[in-house]
């Protein structure tokens, strides 16, 4: 970084009062915290001043109209885009300066609205890549076949497979993962950001394309993940029964903005957001 | 020589090299694609106008009107048999059936006309035009003309008619384009057509300049002038026009002030410094993918 | 209906390899020593294991990391040139003709490896046919690198010139090496099928080996997505370079091995020509394919000799098995038609196969 950037940047806010904590977690530090975010795409400002706080075992949704910015957020949390203002706080670490892979291994895991798999790798293959950090050998242990190797690699299917059940799909774990059905797409892409051991997972709208009673069982699937690796899940979804049925803390985002922060209740009856998604009523 | 007398020298050559590389821009600009058999386009009309002129003893005019007229098919099909079916499929298979469309029409032209060289005789008379110390030859400055011609034409075509705001539509967005009732096949067709109609003139000049013909003839002119429009940004018809030109002055100058045996390795090093400083070339624009 | 695609484990199918080409090398190993091949064959030989290991090569880069390399013959040529050398300057102090070629060999991978990793640098930051241009230039920059330096020892120190031959070589003590573009000449052949075969073999187990690791799990995950495998921690860069280095290394070692098989050796060999004819290798075989490229390697380079005729059509047939086979493998009615006559083929051949 370059002093004079270093000096562009705006200095860390104190943590606003709007940020909102489930009470389970409220005397743990956020296991993200963004402060004053925001990206300009040539002078055009796609998100702006977006603040939030996550409690390290919470579930919270991001919902808006097409457009909004939730996609950006997510790109800017995982650096596929980096931030024109504010800071990013992830367990207290700026993560200003990391790269998309840096903040994976400082633990956020992603999946994608597009779902982008290694489509000509196997299922098992595709979630072994997530571990890629937990498995401990070098190229030259692998080209001699060493004994660390084999003990690595079985180590390290064990736990894939462990991970695949899940999501019932131990018995996939061969198949070439271009061909599966696209719930199981879905399904692979969670299991392989898990792998990557997160302590803060990113779901873009995991419930696109699923029919209702699938989304059923991925609602409980999320919630069962938070208990088991006991994380924190920030999501995007249009499905309004999903976003209400699970989510702890929702975010209303509307031109890049955050226009509306609270509990489930609180959002539906809240006139901000029933106006971006209804339109302005005319006064009669 | 003087320094002015390498500079124009340059400046032909470089018009050439803008001119073939103004029909890689233009195909790699609307179907995405690098039309590597571009520069064995170039040799084909060469020999079509050799023939025509040579053998048949056709006034150079036709035999321009013959080798244009025969390129331009020739890039159609191509076009038709060997790009039209991998629209969908990835660009490392477009490239690798590019490569062998260019070797196809190398070894054909092989077996055809034989590897002996064939003298070309210039389109225009030998003659030159002396000014001070500086003297321009006939072919530079109808080279240089006819670039710069082109140039304003393919402009103002592609900027003023229909088929000109089809292929920017095309080139911005192959779908949105294809709802909005454009003939998607038809305007790739015609850049295709129009490129390698482009590529048969500068087969011409190139000749007329450097009067050997051989069926490798066009590769190595091709390559570099592919490389002028990666310099220029590949996709912009002014940067094709601007990184030919200074591919051209820049090879001429390293080949009198250098070495003749590293010039092409310096026009490739230009190629790569440019890349990686600007990897979308001088005029490009940078495309991001999308998340 | 659900179409469940298994892949085939990568273990068999490397076994499968390493049994055929050990199979293929014995037979033509003992008919070699006995005498039963004709001159013209049995020198053939030792090309073949060349062009073989630069295919597998070559396949690694197209195939497993899926960048399109036209400079391969680039990395032969560093390796053709620094092995050589190497070993024409140890003819007097190592007189294991063996020894010697295995040093080359090493030094060639070496500088393979290092050029490989040098150039790899800039190059791959780009995308797709920028790269692919960017590879060719480089190639081309070495082949007229290797035109136009001249090298010579005297007294056991080294000299070195470029464009000129400043190199002022004493009558009694100097020995010129390079010597421009007429490259290396009066080369004591110390190749040989062996070695090559021991090559080929090496060249293999790195492959297959790495494959079927993190590391080359992690290359095909940026080959297939780059933008997930940063999301799940891959330095996405990092593995793209190791590679290309390995690839380098590769055909340096195969280019120090093609080296020592010749009397001479000039730059211009190692043209655009060699590297395309390597990619058809690569395409012809499958991309990913190992036991393909080996296949499609060893036939191409055996059958222009075995038909002399043919030799005129050489790459004009090349040209279009390329155009064809990606036609065939990537055009959706072309592949579907292909798949309903494999599909008919296989139900025919078991009944009542699991495929659905």
């Amino acid at each position: 970084m370059s002093p004079k950037e270093y000096i562009k940047r705006e200095p860390l806010m104190p943590q606003p009062a709007t940020n909102f904590i489930p009470e389970r977690d409220i005397h743990k530090s956020p296991v993200i915290e963004c402060r004053n975010l925001g990206i300009d795409f040539g002078g055009l400002s796609a998100v702006s001043n977006f603040n939030i706080a996550m409690g390290p075992t919470e579930i919270s949704g991001l919902i808006g109209p097409n457009g909004a910015g939730k996609t950006t957020i997510f790109n800017l949390l995982t650096k596929v885009y980096q931030p024109t203002h504010g800071t990013i706080l992830l367990n207290g670490v700026d993560t200003h300066n990391m790269t998309p892979a840096q903040v994976s291994q400082a633990g956020i895991g992603r999946t994608f609205q597009n779902i982008r798999l290694f489509k000509d790798m196997s299922v098992i293959d595709n979630v072994l890549v997530g571990l890629h950090y937990q498995i401990d050998y070098g190229l030259g242990t692998s080209i001699f076949r060493l004994p660390r190797f084999f003990s690595e690699e079985k180590k390290a299917r064990e736990k894939a497979l462990e991970l695949l059940s899940i999501f019932d799909m131990a018995d996939m774990a061969d198949t070439k993962s271009g061909s599966l059905p696209y719930g199981a797409q879905r399904r692979l892409e969670i299991v392989r950001a898990l792998a990557t051991d997160p302590c803060l997972l990113l779901l873009d709208e995991p419930a696109a394309g699923m029919n209702p009673m699938e989304t059923e069982e991925l609602m409980e699937n999320i919630v069962r993940i938070r208990d088991m690796f006991q994380i924190a899940i920030l999501l995007i979804e249009h499905d309004m029964k999903l976003v209400m049925g699970i989510c702890e803390v929702i975010g209303v985002l509307n031109f890049g903005q955050l226009i509306a922060k609270g509990t489930p209740d609180e959002i539906q009856s809240n006139p901000a957001v029933i106006e971006a998604y209804l339109g302005k009523q005319k006064e009669e | 020589m003087s320094f002015l007398n390498y500079l124009v020298s340059g400046l032909s050559l470089g018009s050439i090299y803008a001119i073939i590389a103004l029909g890689y821009t233009m195909v790699y600009g609307i179907a995405k694609m690098l039309n590597f058999a571009h520069g064995d386009v170039i040799m084909v009309g060469s020999y079509v106008c050799f023939f025509a002129m040579m053998r048949f003893e056709l006034p150079p005019v036709i035999g321009v009107l013959l080798a244009v007229l025969v390129c331009t098919i020739l890039g159609i099909i191509i076009e038709k048999l060997a790009y039209k079916p991998l629209r969908s499929a990835p660009s490392l298979a477009v490239l690798i059936t590019a490569i062998g469309v260019s070797y196809f029409l190398q070894n054909s032209a092989l077996l055809l006309w034989t590897s002996n060289p064939k003298v070309f005789n210039s389109i225009v008379g030998k003659g030159s035009v002396n000014i001070g110390a500086l003297s321009i030859s006939y072919v530079t400055l109808l080279t240089v003309g006819i670039c710069v011609v082109i140039m304003i034409v393919l402009t103002t075509f592609i900027n003023t008619t229909k088929m000109g705001k089809a292929m920017r539509a095309v080139s911005e967005d192959k779908g949105a384009a294809q709802l909005m009732g454009i003939d998607v096949n038809k305007t790739i067709s015609m850049t295709f057509a129009i490129g390698s109609g482009l590529a048969a003139i500068a087969g011409v000049l190139l000749c007329s300049a450097y009067p050997t013909l051989m069926p490798t003839t066009g590769s190595m002119p091709g390559i570099k002038a592919f490389t002028a429009a990666v310099f220029g940004g590949i996709g912009s018809i002014p940067g094709a026009f601007l990184g030919g030109i200074l591919l051209g002055v820049i090879e001429n100058f390293a080949k009198a002030y250098i070495s003749t045996e590293f010039s092409d390795a310096i026009v490739f090093g230009v190629l790569i410094i440019v890349l990686l400083v600007k990897p979308a070339g001088l005029l490009g624009k940078q495309v991001n993918e999308k998340v | 209906m659900i179409k469940s695609v298994k892949i085939k484990d990568r273990i068999e199918k490397s076994v499968l390899t390493y049994i055929s080409v050990t199979a293929v090398f014995l037979v033509f190993f003992v008919m070699n020593m006995t005498g039963a091949l004709s001159s013209k064959i049995s020198g053939m030989l030792v090309p073949i294991c060349v062009y073989v290991v630069m295919a597998l090569s070559l396949n690694l880069t197209v195939g497993i990391m899926g960048e399109l390399s036209l400079g391969h013959a680039g990395f032969m040529a560093v390796g053709a040139f620094t092995g050589t050398s190497v070993t024409m300057m140890l003819s007097d102090s190592v007189s294991n003709s063996a020894v010697r070629l295995i040093i080359g060999m090493v030094v060639g991978a070496l500088f393979g490896a290092l050029i490989g990793f040098l150039i790899g640098i800039p190059v791959l930051r780009l995308k797709g046919d920028y790269l692919a241009i960017v590879t060719l230039a480089f190639g081309e920059i070495i082949k007229s690198f290797f035109s136009n330096i001249y090298l010579g020892t005297e007294n056991g120190s080294l000299r070195f010139s470029v464009l000129q031959n400043n190199l002022d070589l004493s009558e009694e003590n100097g020995k010129i090496i390079i010597e421009g573009a007429m490259g290396i000449r009066s080369i004591p052949k110390t190749a040989t099928f062996l070695i090559g075969y021991i090559l080929v073999m090496i060249c293999l187990a790195v492959i297959f080996n790495m494959i079927k690791s993190r590391t080359g799990r992690a290359i095909m995950a940026c080959r297939d997505n780059r933008i997930a495998a940063e999301s799940v921690g891959i330095p996405v860069f990092r593995y793209k370079i190791t590679a290309f280095t390995i690839s380098a290394a590769m055909a340096g070692a195969a280019g120090a091995l093609f080296g020592n098989n010749y009397s001479s050796l000039v730059a211009s060999k190692f043209n655009i020509d060699t590297s395309i004819l390597i990619l058809v290798f690569v395409v012809l075989g499958g991309q990913g394919n190992m036991l393909g490229s080996i296949i499609a390697a060893a036939a191409l380079t055996v059958l222009p000799e075995a038909l002399r005729s043919f030799a005129d059509y050489r790459m004009l047939t090349y040209a279009i098995i390329l155009i064809l086979v990606m036609l065939a493998t990537n055009n959706p009615q072309f592949r579907s038609f292909f798949e309903k006559l494999t599909g008919k083929l296989k139900k025919n051949g078991k009944e009542g196969g699991h495929e659905s």
